[in-house]
């Protein structure tokens, strides 16, 4: 299958000395779950905009597939209290949508009936939904989640990603997930991606849980991540091997 | 009709309002306050300029007030902070902007026309000024209505769908100072800002969307422009301040009444 975004030898810097990306190779294909996990800085956000043409390259290139549909839900939507906003109106931005869309994408996401209410009146869960709602109105072949369960509490998070892979199941979406929530998003993955300014690993996601470079990133999170893994699939550490695949670079000068 | 000053300074205020409204909505939602307060202040220059090459004011203050949007929107592409740069720039403008009045005496007497309008003093020929800068904001608005609107939600939700929000921010740039260069005669350098914002800040009280906002603040503007004209001519106050401060009345209310 084509890939719908493929970057190859990517690298970003923010005008600083050190780049923020360098040499990173990514793709995904249609209908598959990649979650990128790493450290605050690691470059995740800024993966993320490189890979929709938002920031410009130092180096590298960016291969989206002609026409691609992406629906975005980005890190940390602030809507100023002075703009007012109903969830409906803000569902025709910037693509005007009918009424009838827009309640079936509301109630995809699992607040149906919100259309009335000031976006800064709903509560973190509602207003996320309210993002993912609005992501999905375009039919998106990609959808890109920037952190997209940032102040939400365990159960929220839990729903969020489980109302994700539904949505998976039923559009056949590939998804894009940047995330630190590494314990639950790791399940619902395909693929994990381990950013600290370069790959560190990818794989499945028991294989990057097992990955030495990825448990030196994050610590006994990790652990806890790879006894969870062990407990819910029933030890098979057979794909391990296959799955995983180191960085160039797996030394890390921590 | 337009024989009558009243008339025509009623005209003015109304056209002058056509564009408030709903670009001074974007002023509030995008903290551009400071921003319509600066190229105001610059456009002093402008008048200075006019005298001194003997334009018509609405051009001087026009070319002063857009190349003050270009020169903002490079410095802080570079990287500079928007307040200083508009501190910077709207002051150093104002300050030649008395400089060079000091060179016209015939402006020396008449500069305070120019800081606090003169709306009763507006000719045909102003009118026609007014009302072709007020339409051509109004559809410069109208048309990209979305994609303004979408760039000051998020300006990362506007990227993804394929909109430059710097470009958009510079169209609301160069429609502010279109707006500064046709209020100029009507309410003054000084108080060009309140027509765009204690309007718009009035119409938040009661409004669920931005075009309702827009839209009040545009029946908000004009009930102000209305209103203080007629207390001028009954109270017998200037006109550019009476309008304000029935602009000012009305947010008061909308304070107390819609409470949120």
């Amino acid at each position: 299958m084509t890939p719908l975004i493929c970057a190859a030898d990517l690298s970003v810097s923010h005008g600083g000395d050190l780049p923020v990306l360098s040499h990173v190779d990514f793709l995904i294909r249609p209908g598959e779950i990649v979650t990128v996990v790493g450290p605050n800085g690691s470059g995740k956000s800024t993966l993320v905009r490189a890979l929709l043409g938002h920031v410009s390259l130092s180096s590298g290139r960016v291969e989206r597939v002609p026409g691609l549909r992406i629906g975005y839900v980005p890190q940390r939507v602030h809507i100023e209290r002075a703009m007012p906003m109903t969830v409906r109106r803000f569902l025709s931005l910037p693509r005007r949508v009918g009424d009838a869309q827009a309640a079936a994408a509301l109630e995809r996401t699992g607040v149906p009936g919100l259309e009335g209410r000031q976006i800064t009146a709903l509560s973190g869960g509602q207003f996320q939904r309210v993002l993912l709602a609005r992501a999905l109105l375009g039919d998106p072949q990609l959808l890109v989640l920037d952190e997209p369960t940032q102040g939400l509490d365990q159960p929220g998070i839990v729903a969020f990603y489980k109302l994700i892979e539904e949505v998976r199941a039923e559009t056949r979406a590939a998804v894009l997930m940047v995330s630190h929530d590494l314990l639950v998003v790791m399940r619902a993955s395909d693929r994990v991606v381990c950013l600290n300014g370069h790959i560190c690993c990818e794989g499945t996601p028991q294989a990057v849980s097992a990955a030495p470079a990825y448990r030196a990133l994050f610590g006994s999170e990790a652990q806890g991540t790879l006894a969870l893994y062990q407990h819910h699939h029933d030890h098979d550490h057979d794909h391990v091997a296959e799955g995983h695949r180191h960085g160039p670079a797996c030394a890390h000068p921590h | 009709m337009l024989d009558d000053f009243l008339t025509r300074a009623a005209l003015a205020g109304l056209g002058l309002v056509l564009a408030t409204g709903a670009l001074g909505s974007f002023v509030v939602w995008r903290r551009m306050a400071y921003f319509g307060d600066s190229t105001a202040h610059a456009a002093i220059l402008g008048v200075a300029l006019s005298f001194v090459f003997s334009l018509p004011i609405y051009l001087g203050t026009l070319a002063v007030a857009v190349a003050m949007a270009l020169i903002v929107a490079q410095l802080t592409a570079r990287g500079q902070s928007m307040d200083t740069v508009l501190g910077v720039l709207a002051h150093s403008a104002l300050a030649l902007g008395l400089v060079g009045v000091s060179f016209v005496p015939s402006l020396r007497v008449g500069l305070e026309a120019f800081l606090f309008g003169d709306i009763l003093a507006v000719t045909r020929a102003d009118l026609a000024w007014i009302w072709a800068g007020a339409t051509a904001v109004l559809g410069l608005l109208i048309w990209r209505w979305q994609r303004l609107v979408t760039a000051s939600v998020n300006e990362e939700l506007a990227m993804a769908a394929g909109i430059d929000p710097a470009r958009e921010r510079l169209i609301l740039s160069l429609a502010l100072a279109v707006v500064v260069a046709i209020a100029i005669r009507i309410v003054g350098a000084l108080l060009i800002s309140a027509m765009l914002i204690v309007p718009a800040a009035a119409a938040r009280g009661f409004s669920a969307t931005p075009e309702q906002m827009a839209g009040s603040a545009t029946l908000i503007g004009a009930i102000s422009v209305l209103g203080g004209l007629w207390a001028s001519l009954w109270l017998d106050t200037p006109a550019g301040p009476s309008i304000v401060a029935i602009s000012a009345a009305i947010y008061a209310v909308t304070l107390v009444v819609c409470r949120k």
